[in-house]
C-alpha cells in the first residue's frame, strides 16, 4: 500500500504485468457514473415523491410505495444482468447513434457523446445506477415531505396558490437539509454499487472523454480482478482502492446522516 | 392580471404532468425488468434446476448446489446476525437513552447500513481469507453476517421506540424487574416488527454478490462442507450470465427469476406484516 504514495491517486497506468497501479481511472469512473445516475434520479424521485405526497389518490398511495420501495429490493445483480443482455442492445442501436449523430456535433458537450455505439460505458451504467437510486431518493423525499406542517401547507393553498406553487415555495425550503440528505444517501449507493456497473461498464483501465466509452468504477474493478490478482502487490492495489471507495461513502454518508439529524432537531424544537 | 393567472395554472398543471410521468418512468423499469426476467427465466426453470448440479458448458444440469449453498449461507448469517442485532437494538432502545456510546452506536450501524457491501466482502476476505488462505463457505456467511447486523438492529430499535412508555411504567409499577419488563412486554409486543426486519434483512442478503466474490467463491460441485468453497446463486448467476455459453446463460436467467421472486416476496411479506411503513425508513 505505500509503494505508490499519493501518487496513486493520480496516476492512470494499470499494469498487471508490471506491476505499476494507479487509481485515476477508477476513481474517475465512479465520480463520473455516480454524478449520471444522480442528474437523472433527482428530478425524478422529486417528482414520484411529489406525486405520492401531493397528487396520489389515496388508495394509489400505498401500491405506488410498495412499487417503488421493490424496485429498491431487486438484487442488484438482476440489474447488471438486465442491462448487459436487455437494455444495452437497445440502447446502443436505437439511442446511441440518436446521440452521436446530433448531441455528438455539438461544440462543448460534443465529446461528451462521441465514438462507436457499443451499447456498455458509462453512459449505460450511469442510467442502470439512476433507475437503483431512485428509490432510495424518493422514499426519503416522501417522507421528509410528510414531515411539513400542514398547517403551512394549508395556509399557502389559503392564499390560492397552485399545487406545484406550495411545493417549490413552500415545502422544498422547509425540507431542503433533509432534501439534500436524501440525495447524498442515493449518492452513498451508487458510488459503492457493485455488481450492476460491472456487468456494463466495459472494465478498461483508460479515460475517455466520451461517455460512450467503457471505463471502470472502483467496485466493479475490485469485483473483476481480485480474484485473480497475482501478487502481493496487485492485491494490494486493489485492496487500497476498496479502502479509497470505503473513504468515500463513509464520508458521503456521514454528511447525510448529520443533516437528517439537522432536519428531526428542528423538527422536534418547531413541533 | 389574467394572464398570470392563466400561466400559473398552466405551469401548475405542466409540472403536475411531468411528476406523473415520472412515476410512470419508475413503474416503467419495473415492469420492464420483470418482465425480461419472467420471459427470459421461465422456460429455464424445471425440475432438473432443483435436482442436479451446475454443468459443465454444454450439458444439461441444474443450480442444485447453488441454491442449496445460498440457502445454507444465509441461514448462518442470519442466526449469527440476528442476535446481535436484537440484543444491540434492545441496549439501544432501553438503556441508551443517555452517555455517548448509544448515539455513537446509532451512528456507526448507520454507516454500516449502507456501506458498499464490496468493501465488507474485502473486510472479511484480508481478516478471514487472507489468514486461513481458502476461501470458504464460513467467510461468506461471516460477510452476510454483517450486511444482516445493522439491517436487524436498526429494526429492532425503531420497533421497540414504538412502544408506549405506559406500557413499560404499568409493569414497572407491578413490580416487574428491568429485565422482565423487556422480555416479557416490550419484546413481546414488538415481534411482528423484529420479525419484518430479519425477513427484509434475508432479501437482502439473499441477492447480495458482491461479498460473497471474495469470501466463498465458487464451487461447481455439490458441497455442504463450509470449509471449501462453496456455491451460491448470485455467484454462479454472475459467472453463468458472463460466460459466453448460451446453456449457461439460460441457466443464469433462470437463477435471476428465482432469486427475485424470493427476494420479493420476502419483501412483500415484511412490509404487509408491518403495514404502514418500512421500519427502516
Amino acid at each position: 500500500m505505500q509503494a505508490f504514495g499519493l501518487g496513486f491517486l493520480t496516476s492512470t497506468a494499470w499494469d498487471p504485468v508490471h506491476e505499476k497501479f494507479g487509481a485515476l481511472v477508477p476513481i474517475y469512473g465512479t465520480l463520473v457514473t455516480s454524478f449520471i445516475a444522480l442528474l437523472i434520479g433527482i428530478p425524478v424521485s422529486f417528482g414520484i415523491a411529489l406525486f405520492l405526497t401531493e397528487l396520489s389518490p389515496t388508495w394509489l398511495k400505498r401500491p405506488l410505495g410498495i412499487a417503488i420501495e421493490l424496485l429498491a429490493g431487486i438484487p442488484s445483480i438482476i440489474y447488471g444482468m438486465w442491462g448487459l443482455f436487455v437494455f444495452a442492445p437497445i440502447f446502443a442501436d436505437h439511442v446511441q447513434p440518436w446521440l452521436i449523430k446530433y448531441i455528438g456535433q455539438l461544440a462543448i458537450i460534443g465529446p461528451l457523446f462521441s465514438g462507436a455505439p457499443q451499447g456498455i460505458g458509462m453512459l449505460t451504467a450511469g442510467i442502470i445506477l439512476a433507475i437503483m437510486v431512485i428509490p432510495f431518493i424518493a422514499s426519503v423525499m416522501r417522507d421528509v415531505f410528510e414531515l411539513v406542517p400542514s398547517i403551512l401547507k394549508e395556509s399557502a393553498y389559503g392564499l390560492g396558490a397552485t399545487t406545484w406553487e406550495v411545493v417549490w415555495r413552500v415545502v422544498l425550503p422547509y425540507t431542503k437539509v433533509g432534501v439534500v440528505g436524501g440525495i447524498l444517501l442515493g449518492l452513498g449507493r451508487a458510488l459503492g454499487e457493485t455488481m450492476a456497473v460491472t456487468f456494463v461498464i466495459g472494465n478498461s483501465h483508460q479515460v475517455y472523454t466520451s461517455l460512450l466509452a467503457p471505463g471502470n468504477s472502483i467496485a466493479s474493478a475490485l469485483a473483476n480482478e481480485f480474484t485473480e490478482a497475482v501478487g502481493d502487490l496487485y492485491a494490494a492495489s486493489l485492496i487500497e482502492l476498496g479502502l479509497l471507495l470505503f473513504l468515500i461513502t463513509v464520508i458521503v454518508l456521514a454528511l447525510a446522516k448529520l443533516l437528517l439529524l439537522q432536519l428531526a432537531k428542528k423538527e422536534g424544537t418547531q413541533t | 392580471m389574467n394572464s398570470i393567472y392563466r400561466q400559473r395554472r398552466l405551469v401548475n398543471a405542466f409540472n403536475l404532468f411531468v411528476s406523473m410521468l415520472t412515476v410512470a418512468f419508475g413503474l416503467f423499469w419495473l415492469a420492464w425488468i420483470l418482465w425480461t426476467l419472467v420471459d427470459n427465466g421461465l422456460h429455464a426453470i424445471n425440475l432438473t434446476i432443483f435436482m442436479q448440479s451446475t454443468p459443465p458448458p454444454g450439458s444439461n444440469g441444474g443450480l442444485a448446489n447453488a441454491i442449496f449453498g445460498s440457502f445454507l449461507m444465509t441461514l448462518i448469517a442470519v442466526m449469527i446476525g440476528t442476535p446481535v442485532g436484537i440484543l444491540a437494538g434492545t441496549y439501544l432502545a432501553e438503556y441508551g437513552r443517555s452517555g455517548w456510546l448509544a448515539p455513537a452506536t446509532r451512528f456507526i450501524n448507520d454507516i454500516l447500513l449502507s456501506a458498499p457491501s464490496i468493501v465488507i466482502g474485502l473486510f472479511v476476505y484480508a481478516v478471514y481469507v487472507a489468514n486461513v488462505k481458502h476461501f470458504s463457505g464460513w467467510a461468506g456467511a461471516c460477510a452476510l453476517s454483517l450486511i444482516v447486523i445493522p439491517v436487524v438492529l436498526k429494526t429492532t430499535e425503531n420497533m421497540l421506540r414504538l412502544i408506549p412508555n405506559s406500557l413499560r411504567e404499568a409493569a414497572a409499577a407491578l413490580g416487574a424487574p428491568r429485565w422482565k419488563i423487556i422480555t416479557m412486554i416490550t419484546l413481546r409486543a414488538s415481534r411482528a416488527g423484529i420479525l419484518t426486519g430479519i425477513l427484509l434483512a434475508v432479501a437482502r442478503i439473499s441477492g447480495e454478490t458482491a461479498p460473497l466474490l471474495f469470501t466463498s467463491l465458487n464451487n461447481q460441485f455439490w458441497s455442504s462442507n463450509l470449509n471449501n468453497p462453496m456455491a451460491n446463486l448470485p455467484v454462479v448467476i454472475f459467472q453463468f450470465a458472463m460466460s459466453p455459453y448460451s446453456d449457461w446463460q439460460r441457466l443464469a436467467w433462470g437463477g435471476a427469476l428465482l432469486i427475485t421472486v424470493a427476494v420479493l416476496i420476502f419483501n412483500i411479506i415484511g412490509r404487509t406484516l408491518f403495514g404502514q411503513k418500512s421500519p427502516l425508513q
